[in-house]
């Protein structure tokens, strides 16, 4: 920050005090001003901006107690520090309860005050960006949030609602579109280091070197292409969440050292000796069978214990279909809304075509259908035509017609059986080719 | 002319006044003379403090001036900066103390080198050091003369200090910005 963009506002009834004060921070690059009275303090708070305000605690007329309970009704954005005569315990404690920031006892030690000032001006410069964050964070949450009024939904909610609050580590796990993210947000939102940020980390698709430097950061110089020092994700999450997504397909080494800094919250930078400290809490999401790959011996067990303390399990779109419905009007309104189109709703061959799909793709790929809906809907509503062509394809059989219900009965039988045509047919009591031909009519086809 | 008038105060170590001379002189790139002060010293004695107002100091020496710029308007060198050294301890009324003080943009300035002794902390005497510190003290305040605010880079000679250490840290010249506003006034 610029210091000419800093304010600094004097209020003394002497005016050696107000000069001498004045002309220091003046000597220091700050925009100052005083005042001699607290009247003409709360005169100087119309139109100005201060971030400090160095106030005299005894003062004819409104004295500065007084003058600090006038400022704080009208901001809490400014920073108060009392001058007093001399130190007087009584009234020092006073204002502090007040909301100053500290006192000072005249004469001032120069030292003192420049560390005094520096230090109030970090704290409020941290405050802001940790408001701002909140904003940010708030936005992202309540523009995605977790919707639905299904049991499995609400069954999730009340997990996030109860791990929130505390620091245990958490692993969210569902099949990829399902809204793994929106669940570490909302629990970071919900957890008391919220106003810190949470980092996330997605370990797929990287390579060893690039996921370690992403984590731990890398001194200049650690490797090729290393031309600065940077901070890793873990150092960055410090006070915060880290979020590590798709945490099943990081490499051994890298789950080594994972196990290392998430056990002493102490590490170094790719290429350095500094021991670094942060204090984070992990979240951390797969749609992977873990234990599975822990068995096969491709992630490690000691890990997989430290991470799965508490699970979070997304069910898939397909297991909820009661939300479509919901998800997708919620989905309608923020992109018409975001396109500034005026499309109502769905006309019902639509809304029975997206609650007749499977959503492979889960949540995610009902907002893609939706959006993309919102773009090509020339009327007030969406069409049937307007969804993409494989949502409307081979629509999930809810009605009661006999067809339907034999539709619905084969597709259950064959998914009981993990697609065993043999096995199928003899629940069913028809023949193989028949059992092919009713899976060619219905447009059956095998779920990943 | 431009030039820089040294004003030594009581008794003040004339040999730290003269080693000024040189290295203000290079950066400022003009004359540095010795003149002798009339400053009534006393007056400016808090004895409760056993300090000297430097405020009052700067204030009378300004007064001073201007009295001198209306008796000989367009006298030669009405345009020299006057820089004061003591030796004594120096304030200004709401601080407990200071190393120096200058008029921002003006043109009279203060030094002393009471606090940035060695012994005044215990160390051992050390000469060469304190001449360094009165140097940099010298530069920090006539650069405030030229309406240099303090500068955030630590090698800057206009970088704040409040303490003796953070002189000894900080560099012996003015860094590129600020030594063109020195050496280019109201550009
Ligand atoms: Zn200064
Ligand atoms: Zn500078």
């Amino acid at each position: 920050m610029n210091k000419q963009d800093i304010g600094i506002l004097v209020v003394d009834d002497e005016l050696i005090v107000r000069e001498s004060l004045t002309k220091w921070f003046r000597e220091d690059g700050f925009r100052v001003d005083a005042a001699e009275n607290g009247a003409a303090a709360l005169r100087k708070l119309q139109g100005n901006s201060w971030n400090i305000m160095l106030v005299d605690i005894k003062m004819p007329g409104m004295d500065g107690i007084e003058l600090l309970q006038r400022i704080r009704e009208i901001t809490k954005e400014i920073t108060v520090i009392i001058i007093t005569a001399f130190a007087s315990v009584d009234s020092a404690v006073k204002a502090l309860k007040e909301g100053a920031y500290d006192y000072i006892t005249k004469p001032i030690d120069p030292d003192y005050l420049d560390h005094l000032i520096e230090k109030a001006l970090k704290e409020q410069q941290l405050v802001r960006e940790n408001r701002q964050l909140r904003d940010t964070v708030s936005e992202l949450s309540t523009a995605g949030e977790i919707i639905g009024d299904s049991p499995e939904i609400r069954n999730v909610m009340e997990l996030i609602h109860t791990v929130a609050p505390t620091d245990t580590t958490v692993m969210i796990r569902g099949e990829s579109g399902t809204g793994k993210e929106l669940v570490a947000r909302a629990i970071h939102n919900g957890s008391p280091r919220r106003y810190f940020p949470i980092v996330t980390v997605n370990c797929g698709g990287m390579t060893e070197t690039l996921l370690e430097s992403e984590l731990f950061g890398h001194e200049r110089g650690a490797f090729t292409g290393a031309q600065q020092r940077r901070k890793g994700k873990v150092e960055l999450a410090d006070g915060g969440t880290l979020f590590l997504d798709e945490i099943g397909n990081i490499d051994m080494k890298t789950q080594m050292d994972l196990l290392r800094v998430i056990e002493t919250k102490q590490f170094t930078r790719v290429g350095g000796t500094d021991i670094i400290r942060s204090d984070f809490r992990v979240i951390c999401a797969t749609n992977k069978d873990l234990e599975q790959a822990v068995k096969d011996g491709i992630f490690r067990e000691d890990l997989f214990y430290r991470l799965n303390v508490f699970t979070v399990c997304l069910p898939p779109l397909r297991k909820r279909p009661g939300d479509i419905a919901q998800l997708a009007h919620y989905f309608l309104e923020k992109y018409t809304r975001a396109m500034t189109k005026t499309v109502k709703s769905f006309t019902p061959e639509a809304m029975h075509a997206l609650k007749g799909y499977d959503w492979p793709g889960n949540v995610r790929e009902l907002e893609n259908a939706v959006e993309r809906a919102v773009v090509v809907c020339k009327g007030p509503s969406i069409e049937k035509d307007d969804l993409p062509v494989q949502t409307v394809a081979a629509p999930r059989p809810d009605g009661r017609k006999l067809e339907d219900i034999e539709h619905r009965y084969i597709a259950e039988v064959l998914d009981e059986t993990g697609w065993n045509i043999t096995r199928s047919a003899s629940i069913l009591d028809i023949d193989r080719v028949t059992l092919y031909h009713k899976i060619e009519k219905f447009g059956l086809k095998r779920k990943q | 002319m431009n030039s820089i008038h040294l004003l030594p105060l009581g008794d003040v170590d004339r040999g730290i006044v003269e080693s000024l001379q040189q290295p203000l002189s290079r950066v400022f790139r003009m004359p540095v003379l010795l003149k002798e002060a009339n400053l009534p010293l006393d007056a400016f004695f808090d004895e409760a403090r056993g300090q000297y107002n430097s405020t009052a100091m700067i204030q009378f020496l300004r007064n001073e001036q201007s009295a001198l710029a209306r008796l000989h308007p367009g006298r030669e060198g009405s345009h020299e900066r006057i820089l004061m050294v003591f030796g004594s301890d120096l304030y200004i009324p709401v601080l407990t103390y200071v190393f120096g003080e200058a008029e921002l943009g003006g043109r009279v300035a203060i030094v002393s080198y009471y606090r940035l002794r060695n012994e005044l902390y215990g160390l051992p005497l050390q000469r060469p050091l304190l001449l360094k510190r009165i140097c940099k003290e010298a530069l920090h305040e006539l650069g405030h003369t030229y309406g240099l605010t303090h500068c955030l880079l630590q090698d800057c000679v206009m970088h704040a200090s409040t303490y003796v250490e953070d002189i000894d840290l900080k560099g012996d010249t003015f860094c590129p910005d600020c030594i063109a506003a020195v050496q280019n006034p109201r550009a």
